[in-house]
């Protein structure tokens, strides 16, 4: 073999990433994002995560950067796809932090992924703003994992707020208390109906009918039929995406006669109101927004002009706020991760969603909880501690 | 009554997976791990012409059928002829196969990731009620019924009243001895490759009337179509369609009078059972 164009090819690609590299350090701040392109949780980051850092990357270097240490720096934004694999998330924040050298990691997507890599943010030091990763575990994994800060919610405010918007609609006499409640069998479907069931039974609601389908489920028809069968007032599912949509489209064909329909993620999907049309308005789901702050209405305008893609009506701007919370912090301190992390627990940050600061768990106390179509828009109508939560209004049939 | 007309309707969608999939492992001897792949693909176009176009997706399957056709045709022309040849038995060409096509998934859901993004796809079709001896389904499920009857007994003709599909199904039986016989081999498993591409493509279209599919999705169908072929006997269409039906049956029967969590639980029971008992297949031939 001749060895000399080999060595001219490996000494040339040497030079060029040297050059790369000190041309990427005087500048740039690197900032690492690993989340699903591919696997199950794909479907769910395509539309809340991954846009929202493109946006948020596009806008910042549009800009001319973050000013740290009165110095413009423009963002790197290295990506990986996870493949919704926990290992391949760990591998990647592993390179991210050790190989490509980054500033800052942007936390991933999905409890069980923000779970796994929260050692490693931890071990290498990165403040890890968690979006979708809802727990009612938050105190013990903020005492474990101090870098760890969440900004959705926790389990039980979730499932707290359908049962008391179900209850006011019941104590204001617009429906009876049977309940027919079903969920997925995955740890997100199961934590929160284990949590929704004692308080459903505490507030007085008869379970008339109680199940739980697996995941990619291909005909949730008997689950319907069933459901119809009790006679429920309220049709409560914890739904991951392609069951939420098969769940809604059979509760048409079946005509579901319920005062108040539900399911939980992938409900304040633009797409989920795009297929449905006329048939979603009236249906509850899991988040929300205040569609109608010139906030949200600024970034859902510049989130479709830069992705080409609506955002979702809940975690999408969440995903948004916590980059814009990481930008404040960066330009407040630097690029020192230990001293952005302590500047995330003392200071109140502005965002698209209003005011954020996190308390003594490491947790923004201030999210919205359900949303309901109306008039094609998905408009949060129970939330803690956010303004523009708007009246809950009668689902009336599906047409 | 519902629960059995249900179950049939169901058994129709997993008849649409699992049919191509049949015809490429049991003919053309490749068991084909990216058919959830190609699936996925007649999908998105079905749900691209609909949503752009409005073009229904009962007249999108006569665009699929042929393109798919086409490119399942090149890619076992390109991709797996050279594994055919050089193969010395049929484990060595099952092997080979196997890992070929899997590598062939990941380039499946990396073309369609970037042409079309990981979000889902749905839209709304036929999703209005029609009644059955009494009860309501789904008028989208029982459209691709029908349309799984039709193709399903196209093949069966075909491959029983045809010359071509009686050549087919010697090299199902013996591959090697069909060539003897004067059968062109090569040909004719390019063609039942091919057919296969085809088929399971126009399933994915009609399965996408009332499923939400995204680009990574391919694999579920893969693993209930691999299930379908080896409980139905590899290489008969009726063990495929009597497997299909069976086990759409058996999930409703579960899910309606036990519980929906059950469903999966039920599947893999009757899998274990008829590998146990009959590990050939419902129509399958004993090895000789």
């Amino acid at each position: 073999m001749n060895r000399r164009p080999f060595l001219k090819l490996v000494s040339a690609l040497t030079i060029a990433s040297a050059l790369a590299a000190s041309a990427a350090t005087a500048e740039t701040i690197r900032i690492g994002a690993v989340a699903p392109k591919t696997g199950p949780l794909a479907g769910g980051a395509t539309v809340t995560q991954w846009p929202s850092i493109y946006l948020w990357v596009e806008q910042v270097n549009a800009a001319g950067g973050l000013t740290v240490d009165g110095e413009q720096m423009m963002i790197e934004l290295i990506e990986y796809d996870d493949q919704t694999n926990p290992g391949e998330t760990i591998k990647a924040v592993q390179r991210l932090a050790t190989q490509d050298d980054a500033h800052f990691i942007i936390a991933p997507y999905g409890t069980g992924l923000n779970l796994a890599a929260a050692p490693l943010f931890d071990r290498y030091g990165y403040p890890q703003i968690a979006v979708s990763a809802i727990t009612d575990q938050q105190p013990e994994l903020s005492a474990q994992f101090p870098n760890m800060f969440f900004t959705l919610g926790t389990t039980t405010a979730l499932a707290a707020d359908v049962v008391k918007v179900l209850t006011d609609m019941r104590d204001a006499g617009q429906m009876g208390d049977r309940v027919a409640m079903v969920n997925v069998a995955d740890a997100f479907g199961i934590e929160l109906a284990t949590a929704a069931k004692p308080l459903f039974e505490e507030a007085g609601f008869e379970l008339v009918y109680e199940t739980s389908y697996p995941l990619g489920t291909q005909d949730l028809s008997p689950v319907i039929k069933g459901a119809a069968a009790a006679e429920p007032d309220a049709f409560v599912a914890w739904s991951y995406p392609p069951d939420t949509f098969g769940l809604t489209e059979q509760a048409m064909i079946e005509n579901l006669d319920v005062k108040a329909f539900y399911t939980a993620v992938a409900t304040p999907f633009p797409g989920y109101g795009a297929r449905f049309g006329a048939a979603a308005e009236g249906v509850l789901g899991a988040g929300g927004v205040n569609p109608d702050s010139p906030a949200f209405m600024e970034y859902a305008a510049a989130h479709e002009e830069v992705t080409g893609e609506k955002p979702d009506y809940w975690a999408s701007a969440t995903t948004y706020a916590s980059l814009e919370i990481l930008a404040q912090a960066i330009e407040a301190v630097g690029l020192d991760r230990a001293a952005v992390t302590a500047h995330l627990r003392e200071s109140t940050y502005e965002t698209i969603l209003g005011p954020i600061s996190f308390d003594e768990n490491n947790s923004n106390p201030d999210f919205w909880t359900v949303g309901q179509w109306q008039g094609g828009v998905f408009k949060g109508v129970a939330s803690r501690g956010r303004d523009g939560t708007v009246p809950v209004i009668l689902k009336e049939g599906w047409e | 009554m519902d629960i059995l007309i249900t179950g049939i309707l169901l058994g129709g969608t997993y008849a649409l997976i699992a049919m191509g999939l049949n015809l490429q492992y049991g003919v053309a001897r490749i068991m084909n791990l990216a058919n959830g792949e190609i699936l996925v693909a007649g999908g998105y176009f079905a749900f691209i012409a609909y949503t752009a176009t409005q073009l229904s997706p009962i007249l999108t399957i006569f665009l699929v059928a042929p393109l798919a056709f086409a490119l399942n045709w090149l890619i076992y022309r390109l991709m797996l002829q050279p594994l055919v040849n050089r193969a010395k038995n049929r484990g060595q060409l099952e092997t080979d196969s196997i890992l070929a096509t899997f590598g062939l998934s990941f380039i499946g859901v990396g073309l369609m990731l970037s042409f079309f993004g990981g979000d889902y796809f749905s839209y709304s079709f036929m999703a209005f009620p029609v009644e059955l001896l009494g009860n309501t389904y789904g008028a989208n499920r029982v459209l691709s019924f029908v349309m799984a009857v039709l193709i399903c007994g196209a093949l069966y003709l075909w491959l029983n009243r045809s010359r071509a599909g009686l050549s087919i199904r010697a090299i199902a039986t013996a591959p090697a001895s069909a060539r003897l016989v004067g059968i062109d081999v090569k040909h004719l498993s390019a063609l039942a490759f091919a057919l296969g591409g085809a088929v399971t493509a126009v399933g994915g279209a009609l399965i996408s009337t009332y499923l939400t599919l995204d680009a990574s999705t391919g694999v579920v169908f893969t693993l209930k179509a691999l299930i379908i072929v080896i409980m139905g006997g590899v290489g008969d269409v009726r063990g495929t369609i009597v497997a299909a039906l069976l086990l759409g049956i058996l999930e409703t029967l579960v899910a309606s009078l036990l519980d929906p969590g059950l469903t999966l639980a039920a599947a893999y029971v009757m899998f274990l059972g008829i590998l146990l008992f009959r590990p050939q297949g419902l129509f399958g031939k004993k090895p000789t």
